[in-house]
């Protein structure tokens, strides 16, 4: 076929990928993307992972290395399948903190650092290299297979300048729709739009070479089975540590690769979108391998020996004159490297912009922050930096002279990108995580790789001495390239990666165990490791002392002026006030500092704020107050709750006492008109009979009689006084007692028979266990005597049994003696067992047999001077009073 | 460590979705398991792969692909997340 017509219809399609960026961006930017941002756009541009080393290379692998190629697609799979437990963080922290590039969310997560971010891009671009370098020698490679097929041999274009003009086109496209604008989260809505068609173009193109091989060539599936089992055998074998190695060292590699990053996390819309990609993805991804092994087999049959592998895709058809299929396959090849190489370079550019390019130019100009219009000068930063890289890449395909087999070069690359795994795993996982350490592991991960695979790639004495692979540097053998502390049995690849992931992964967890980490850092790690537990409730910035004028000058300079103008006037009327210029609260500070990152970067935003605030941000004490006065509020809230519940108890007791002092005043008034009652009786008595006796002219017999009823009632009076006077001494604690030692078992005897005067008609059993009396107390017997009387008669007059029955029990304890009267009758109700010992109580009218209710309340004095007491005992089946009194009564006060 | 405030049982659908996490975080391991399977197979170290192999490899990749995709809806839908992080 023409070699100008291929030419033509590339031009066509780079023209065709043109339009279709446009009209995204137009849509975009008003806003009607619809369907454009659906999960099938976000999953179709995941596929720039394959890039012209899948589409062409992976045949070649198969051809190679048999079924290794698969290893390569079985990573991403287990990391898509797996998503719920990494993507979905990773996407949600890239969204949460408005992550640019893989170097930004490192730099972010370890303290804003830049030196990190120059480091993680110094990576980046040094493993992206050859790899862009190897898109453009496949295309450069394609172009060869179909000048060479021309019929009419004429070459308008030799590969020197195919590879210049793919370049310098690759360029264009990518500044025309990478630095477009300056979007706060840096997205590009065309450029994915583009990737997602060239995505459909290049699977297109795969399966239709391949059911041509499998349906046009070989005779349908069982053949081609034949055919796969008939192929050379000895070179399809596979090792373990090759296979294994190689399924790490891809799901690495999808993780950390700037282009997947930015396909992946940068320009997600939606998290929901991860969801559908998780088996959507291994879906194109096995749809893209379905046909690999039969194209490689066929090829093999097909051609003659020293044909490339590489190009099997396209010279199979062109062998079976399928001029139009190779043209098909042509293009998809294409789509492959121009959509890698397009997203590879726009995140690398992101990276160089924001972390060396920018944070220079700060430097050097120091008042730049206020004074120029950053937005020319990152997308001017951008430009540079996309026609750097693929001026890299194109230099170094001009100086590899786009030798080795690509597959080869991949490799290479995905272990290059690998060494941020574990600074990267480590923060989002980790809070120990320290910078030092992630700076220590990337640079010895950088080092170890450069030495054991990316240096060797070239050959010996291309950069390292031949003397160097045989002897090790310095003339070290444990130092050979190839076989590390004597390791050369193992495989180079998996040597190297075993070695430079091992030394990474120690050097990171090292330094990160030793090392102490800033405040800012430790905030972030926070912020990172617990993003799904919700913002971490501290300010990154003190209360500033800076202008906010000076803020939104700086801020129109980096979001342009009506971006950042809303912005500020959101944040004033939010703080409630008028006009564009808001007070620079830490949240404020904090909310723009976010914004401001979307467009350069974490670390530069926070350096130009720094810049203008003034001073550091906070301090480990800052945090360490913060963290104190969250525990103080909980621990005052504690105490208030403990507070709280003491004055409940507090009430409580209060109103009990209330209840209390209401029921005795009541019953004092109760008892007023009682004693009034008590002591006008006898009084009348008296009275009435005195006055009979004065009018004289009476019979003895009857005056002897009225004499003797005027005795009695004097008697009762007297009674009722000496009562009152007696519990009026007691009280007063003014008690003369007459200590001695006395037998209990003789004062129970002498009350019994004293109280057998109450109520003598009744029958009374006593039940005593005479041997527990038999102690000797050292008391005022009289007056314990008058106790059990007291308790006795109440029983004798209250015990309401039709065969009344009084238990006295007495137990000695730890030096005190307890006496117990316990009778069968129905008790004292509860509520009144509470005033019984009050003065003036009595529980009912219809008993009281001269009592005027001091008996109980006597009885509790007396116990209280003799050191005792006295109880109502609860839960005995009848009243019951507990009597407790010490074994000897020590009189302190004489 | 549990947070303060966290359920420590859980209704039927919670529970479920729960398990449906467990399960998703479990996929990859499973994955890994049945790629690494036929390196068991061969006697020695060094091991040769034939169509069959093939026809293995597609079917372990369409099982876990089925599974993401059967697991994929159930996860979406409780994807806020905040109630089950660890």
């Amino acid at each position: 076929m023409p070699f100008n017509l291929l030419v033509l219809a590339c031009l066509l399609y780079v023209a065709f990928l043109f339009t279709v960026a446009f009209v995204v961006e137009g849509r975009a930017a008003k806003g009607r993307l619809g369907w454009l941002r659906s999960p099938l756009v976000y999953t179709l541009s995941l596929s720039i992972y394959c890039t012209a080393w899948t589409f062409y290379g992976a045949v070649g692998y198969a051809a190679r290395s048999g079924l290794e190629f698969l290893t390569i697609y079985f990573g991403p799979t287990l990391v898509f399948t797996g998503w719920w437990l990494l993507l979905r963080k990773l996407v949600r922290i890239g969204r949460q903190h408005h992550v640019t590039s893989i170097a930004d969310l490192i730099s972010s997560r370890y303290g804003k650092s830049n030196t990190l971010g120059v480091i993680v891009t110094v990576i980046m671009v040094v493993a992206a290299t050859p790899y862009i370098a190897l898109q453009l020698q496949s295309v450069v490679l394609a172009f060869g297979v179909f000048a060479e097929a021309a019929p009419d041999n004429s070459r308008p274009l030799d590969s020197a300048q195919i590879a210049v003009w793919v370049a310098v086109g690759l360029a264009a496209f990518t500044i025309l729709f990478g630095t477009r604008n300056l979007d706060a989260r840096e997205q590009h809505h065309g450029i994915v739009t583009a990737i997602a068609v060239e995505a459909v173009v290049k699977l297109v193109a795969l399966l239709a070479v391949g059911s041509f091989v499998v349906w046009g060539i070989a005779g349908g599936v069982p053949d081609v089975i034949a055919r796969i089992d008939a192929a050379d055998l000895t070179a399809w074998q596979v090792q373990p540590g090759r296979w294994t190695g190689l399924i790490f060292l891809s799901a690495a590699a999808v993780i950390c690769l700037p282009r997947m990053f930015q396909v992946m996390v940068v320009e997600n819309e939606d998290e929901g979108h991860l969801a559908r990609a998780s088996w959507a993805f291994p879906l194109y991804l096995m749809a893209m391998s379905l046909f690999i092994v039969p194209i490689a087999v066929v090829g093999l049959d097909r051609l003659p020996a020293g044909a490339n592998p590489d190009m099997f895709v396209l010279t199979l058809p062109l062998a079976e004159g399928q001029g139009g299929l190779a043209m098909l396959a042509f293009l998809g090849g294409f789509s492959s490297a121009t959509s890698m190489v397009i997203v590879e370079s726009i995140a690398l550019a992101t990276m160089i912009s924001n972390h060396v390019m920018i944070p220079l130019w700060l430097r050097l100009r120091p008042g730049a922050a206020a004074a120029d219009d950053l937005r020319q000068v990152v997308l001017m930063a951008r430009r540079l930096a996309i026609a750097a890289v693929l001026a890299l890449g194109y230099g170094y395909y001009q100086v590899s002279g786009g030798s080795g087999a690509l597959a080869a070069i991949g490799l290479i690359a995905f272990l290059g990108v690998a060494q941020v795994l574990p600074a990267m795993i480590g923060g989002i996982f980790w809070r120990g995580a320290t910078r030092t350490g992630a700076i220590l592991g990337l640079v010895t991960g950088l080092v170890v790789w450069a030495y054991t695979s990316f240096l060797p790639s070239f050959g010996p004495d291309a950069v390292l001495p031949a003397k160097v692979f045989a002897e090790g540097a310095f003339g070290l053998s444990w130092l050979r390239p190839q076989g590390l502390f004597g390791t050369q049995a193992m495989d180079p690849m998996i040597h190297a990666l075993f070695w430079s992931m091992a030394l990474n992964v120690m050097a990171f967890c090292t330094g990160s165990l030793l090392t102490f980490p800033g405040p800012v850092e430790r905030l972030q790690g926070a912020a990172f490791v617990n993003v799904f537990e919700g913002a971490v409730g501290l300010q990154r910035w003190a209360r500033g002392q800076v202008e906010p004028e000076a803020l939104l000058a700086m801020a129109q300079r980096i979001l342009g002026e009506e971006a950042a103008q809303a912005l500020f006037q959101t944040a004033a009327r939010a703080q409630g006030k008028e006009g564009f210029l808001p007070d620079p609260t830490p949240a404020f500070l904090d909310g723009l500092e976010s914004r401001l990152s979307g467009s350069v970067g974490a670390a530069t935003a926070h350096a130009m704020i720094s810049q203008l605030v003034g001073r550091a941000t906070v301090t480990v004490e800052d945090l360490m107050a913060v963290a104190s006065e969250s525990a103080q509020i909980l621990e005052y809230s504690a105490r208030l709750e403990a507070r709280e519940a003491e004055l409940t108890r507090t009430a409580g007791a209060l109103r009990e006492a209330n209840e209390k002092l209401t029921q005795l005043s009541l019953q004092k008034d109760a008892f007023l008109s009682q004693i009034s009652h008590e002591l006008r009786t006898p009084m009348t008595s008296i009275r009435a009979f005195s006055e009979i006796l004065t009018e004289g002219d009476l019979p003895a017999a009857t005056v002897a009689r009225y004499g003797q009823i005027i005795h009695d009632e004097a008697k009762r009076l007297t009674r009722l006084l000496d009562d009152l006077l007696d519990l009026s001494v007691l009280e007063n604690g003014a008690v003369q007692l007459n200590l001695g030692l006395a037998s209990l078992q003789g004062m129970i005897d002498t009350a019994l028979t004293a109280a057998r005067a109450t109520r003598p008609d009744r029958e009374f059993l006593v039940i005593r266990d005479l041997p527990s009396e038999a102690i000797y107390l050292r008391t005022d017997a009289d007056r314990l005597a008058q106790v059990f009387i007291n308790l006795i008669s109440n029983a004798r007059k209250y015990c309401d049994a039709p065969r009344p029955e009084l238990r006295i029990a007495v137990r000695q304890r730890a030096g005190r003696v307890t006496v117990d009267f316990i009778d069968n009758g129905k008790g004292i109700p509860k509520d009144a067992q509470r005033v019984i010992f009050e003065k003036f109580a009595r529980l009912s009218d219809a008993n009281r047999a001269g009592g005027a209710g001091l008996g109980l309340a006597i009885c509790r004095e007396i116990m209280t001077n003799l050191g005792g007491s006295v109880a109502y005992l609860p839960g005995q089946g009848g009243a019951a009073f507990r009597v407790t009194v010490p074994l000897r009564l020590e009189v302190l006060a004489a | 460590m549990r947070r303060p405030g966290r359920a420590l049982f859980l209704a039927r659908a919670p529970y479920r979705r729960r398990r449906l996490r467990d399960a998703a975080r479990l996929l990859p391991v499973l994955g890994l398991f049945l790629l690494l399977l036929p390196l068991l197979w061969a006697p020695d170290a060094r091991m040769t792969l034939t169509a069959g192999d093939v026809i293995y490899f597609f079917w372990v990749w369409l099982v876990l692909i089925a599974l993401a995709a059967a697991f994929a809806p159930g996860l979406r839908g409780g994807g806020s997340g905040d109630e089950d992080e660890d």
